[in-house]
């Protein structure tokens, strides 16, 4: 069956990894590419990136936190069960080439998306310097994959119980102010460790890529709902992006525009919980 | 004199009062009883030679049908326009008859409300499920439609006639295009839509969802799965903003999010029923002559106030802007958005415009210009700009498919609707933005264009 889920698996608290049915997704896919969903019915359409496809197999991988109602009900399918409505791939593929020393840095959830890059771009040659983040050593993902594939790994946790404590961006500005040097700087994670990550680099002139997780409706570019400004000009990250030059991005719209329904989310998440009635 | 005096004026359409309207997304006008539909029927002057029928993009035989009607034949009726619209329900609701066959009517006093009496019939088929649109028996040929609009759906419906295989291919997860998305459930309400994509899928069109031709497929893919033809019929649902600062404010929708978020996704019935979050806070400024649906919407969202600000003309049927106003929308013409002002946490509060002078050529105003700026506090801005053709088919095909720089429109041979070999378009893809009843005439060409380049009969 098309968009079933053939393949679960927790990778952390909160954090699961499915494999889905979807010959025609997984034939067309490309690194940095996303795909749009709605589990049910009446659910919101929601972006996650494409974290691995197997064109022979036919199928998708997705990684997501249960932060929203909506990965809420994700994480609660099982194999076997399928998700509503699935679209893809959609945005522009990432660039995969020869760079020479890169560094991957990846925040939360967003490892496995960091993952994805960094496999790639060692695929073709690359050097690769990750450096990857979380609240606690529990939420860290893809710690044995990215020990295997990277030339240097560093861990951080906000609360020290793995690697450095303290974020992504200190170990970047540490390194860089210790005289090391890339040619390519990729992130992807919360905006405000992006945002950090692109002044840490600025003031080397480090060609620096990050990953937009913009909020999206259609994801085609109809709506609009992903706009971002980059370079003074308006983007959409849906077809314009996701990825783009980070010392352009204006992170500061970025996080609000994320922002907007932070109410309204709470909302669906406490009726889905069954909080939200007071009645 | 009294009888005189009915026969010049138009049976009314009944509507829901404005007090429900303003508090629910169900229809406004609720359609012409069979007493009324005969009255207004009446009317109609059987015209030997019938303008109507020529100011019809798609020449509906409308004495036709209008006569089937007074004979109480609604069954008749309904297969004659059957026989030239493929959406006749919808036509019913959303054409601009005032400006196309009404224009024509040579009734003294008021025209024929055509629309009215065609939606009668229409709905009275649709509801007694009469089908007699026969199929031809297969020729072996395959089209893939790319996208399922008012102008997909037409070529689909026709081609299928034709005895062709059709697959429509539809980006979201719901079909209709701008059916779903754009035009509000008071206006169109999605079970009709529904019915009548039923209706051509039972003409053995095959459908597939949450296909993005461009992305999920190519072109070249489409023909390399051995479709013989492919129609674009993507239409023009792209955003244009008004370049202004302030557009990406917290709070400022683009037309198109609004209303996709109101109607494809039913924000309206958030939190419970659907599961998509819409912000209507404070007052509303819609800016920009295509905003009426949106600004009708926000009134039934709870907005404190909703002002429409254009400058020159509204787009829209009559009574539906009759009917926004009535609701509360309130009318700014002559003005133009110049900066949208925001707080500290990056949310809008105001936008800020100019007065723009009247036109008046001839008798230039002899007093001293009025202040030209003033500010409108608004909790919420949706910008109602021009849309721009969707073009993402286009991409990633060896095709030559060539569009035009500064409109995105698709370039095709304006006989044969035909962009490159094998590859036709039509709809608001090929026109830019226009409407329901211009895209079914093109689509309804192309269908004749598109069988004649698999009959080989060119």
């Amino acid at each position: 069956m098309v968009n079933e889920i053939v393949f679960k698996e927790e990778l952390a608290p909160r954090i699961k990894r499915i494999n889905v049915r979807n010959p025609v997704i997984a034939r067309k896919s490309k690194s940095g590419q996303f795909v749009i969903l709605r589990v049910e019915e009446d659910g919101e359409r929601i972006p996650l990136t494409l974290i691995d496809w197997d064109p022979k197999d036919g199928t998708i991988t997705l990684v997501f936190k249960e932060v929203g109602a909506t990965t809420k009900k994700l994480g609660e399918l099982e194999v076997g069960d399928t998700i509503h409505d699935l679209v893809g791939p959609l945005g522009n593929p990432g660039e995969i080439m020869y760079y020479g020393r890169v560094c991957i840095v990846g925040g939360g959830v967003a490892i496995a998306s960091a993952y994805e890059r960094a496999r790639r771009l060692k695929d073709v040659g690359n050097n690769i310097v990750a450096i990857i983040g979380a609240e606690t050593a529990k939420s860290i993902i893809y710690r044995e994959e990215f020990r295997r594939l990277s030339n240097a790994l560093y861990i951080t946790t906000d609360d020290g119980s793995e690697g450095v404590k303290g974020y992504v961006s200190y170990v970047l500005t540490e390194l860089l102010s210790s005289g090391e040097r890339f040619d390519l700087v990729y992130a992807v994670g919360p905006v405000r460790m992006m945002e950090a990550i692109s002044k840490a680099t600025k003031p080397y002139g480090i060609k620096t890529i990050v990953s937009l997780n913009s909020l999206m409706v259609d994801g085609t570019g109809m709506c609009g709902c992903c706009r971002v400004t980059v370079g003074g000009k308006t983007m959409f990250t849906c077809v314009d992006g996701p990825e783009f030059d980070a010392h352009l991005v204006d992170f500061k719209e970025l996080e609000a525009r994320l922002g907007m329904y932070s109410e309204e989310e709470k909302l669906v998440l406490n009726l889905a919980e069954g909080a939200g009635c007071r009645c | 004199m009294q009888m005189l005096d009915v026969r010049l004026r138009q049976i009314p359409m009944p509507e829901l009062p404005v007090e429900e309207r303003i508090r629910t997304f169900s229809e406004v006008a609720l359609g012409y009883t069979e007493e009324q539909a005969l009255a207004e029927a009446s009317r109609c002057l059987q015209c030997s030679q019938p303008l109507c029928v020529e100011l019809c993009p798609i020449h509906v035989d409308i004495p036709g049908f209008i006569r089937l009607i007074r004979l109480g034949n609604y069954e008749e009726a309904y297969k004659i326009i059957r026989q030239k619209n493929p959406l006749p329900s919808i036509c019913g609701r959303v054409c601009p008859h005032e400006k196309l066959c009404a224009m024509g009517c040579k009734n003294i006093g008021e025209p024929i409300n055509i629309g009215a009496l065609e939606r009668f019939v229409a709905d009275y088929g649709l509801r007694r499920g009469i089908r007699d649109l026969d199929t031809k028996p297969f020729t072996g040929k395959s089209v893939a439609i790319v996208g399922s609009g008012p102008a997909g759906l037409s070529v689909a419906a026709e081609l299928a006639r034709m005895g062709h295989h059709v697959v429509i291919f539809e980006a979201l997860h719901e079909l209709g295009g701008v059916l779903v998305y754009g035009i509000p459930e008071f206006r169109l309400p999605k079970e009709i839509v529904k019915q009548e994509i039923n209706y051509i899928m039972g003409l053995g069109v095959e459908i597939k969802t949450n296909i993005v031709i461009g992305r999920t497929l190519t072109i070249d893919d489409l023909f390399e799965e051995g479709f013989n033809a492919v129609f674009l019929g993507t239409g023009a649902g792209l955003p244009k903003l008004l370049n202004i600062p302030g557009e990406n404010l917290c709070g400022v929708y683009s037309l198109n999010e609004f209303l996709i978020r109101v109607n494809l996704m039913k924000a309206y019935l958030f939190p419970y029923k659907s599961k998509t979050p819409i912000k209507v806070k404070g007052k509303v400024a819609v800016l920009g002559a295509r905003g009426m649906d949106a600004a009708r919407c926000a009134i039934r969202l709870g907005a404190e106030e909703v002002c429409l600000f254009y400058q020159r003309r509204i787009v829209g049927r009559k009574d539906d802007i009759r009917r926004g106003v009535e609701e509360g929308v309130k009318l700014q013409p002559l003005t133009k958005p110049i900066k949208i002002i925001g707080n500290e946490d990056g949310w809008v509060k105001a936008v800020e415009l100019k007065r723009l002078k009247p036109i008046n050529a001839t008798y230039p105003s002899p007093f001293p210009e009025p202040s030209l700026e003033f500010l409108y506090n608004a909790g919420t801005v949706i910008i109602a700009n021009e849309h721009i053709p969707n073009t993402i088919a286009a991409m990633n095909t060896l095709k030559r498919i060539r569009i035009r720089e500064r409109e995105k429109t698709i370039i095709v041979n304006p006989v044969t609707l035909e962009a490159t070999k094998g590859v036709f378009a039509g709809g608001d893809v090929v026109s830019g933005a226009s409407s329901v009843i211009k895209a079914i005439e093109t689509g309804r060409r192309a269908a004749q264009s598109i069988d004649r380049y698999l009959t080989g009969n060119s």
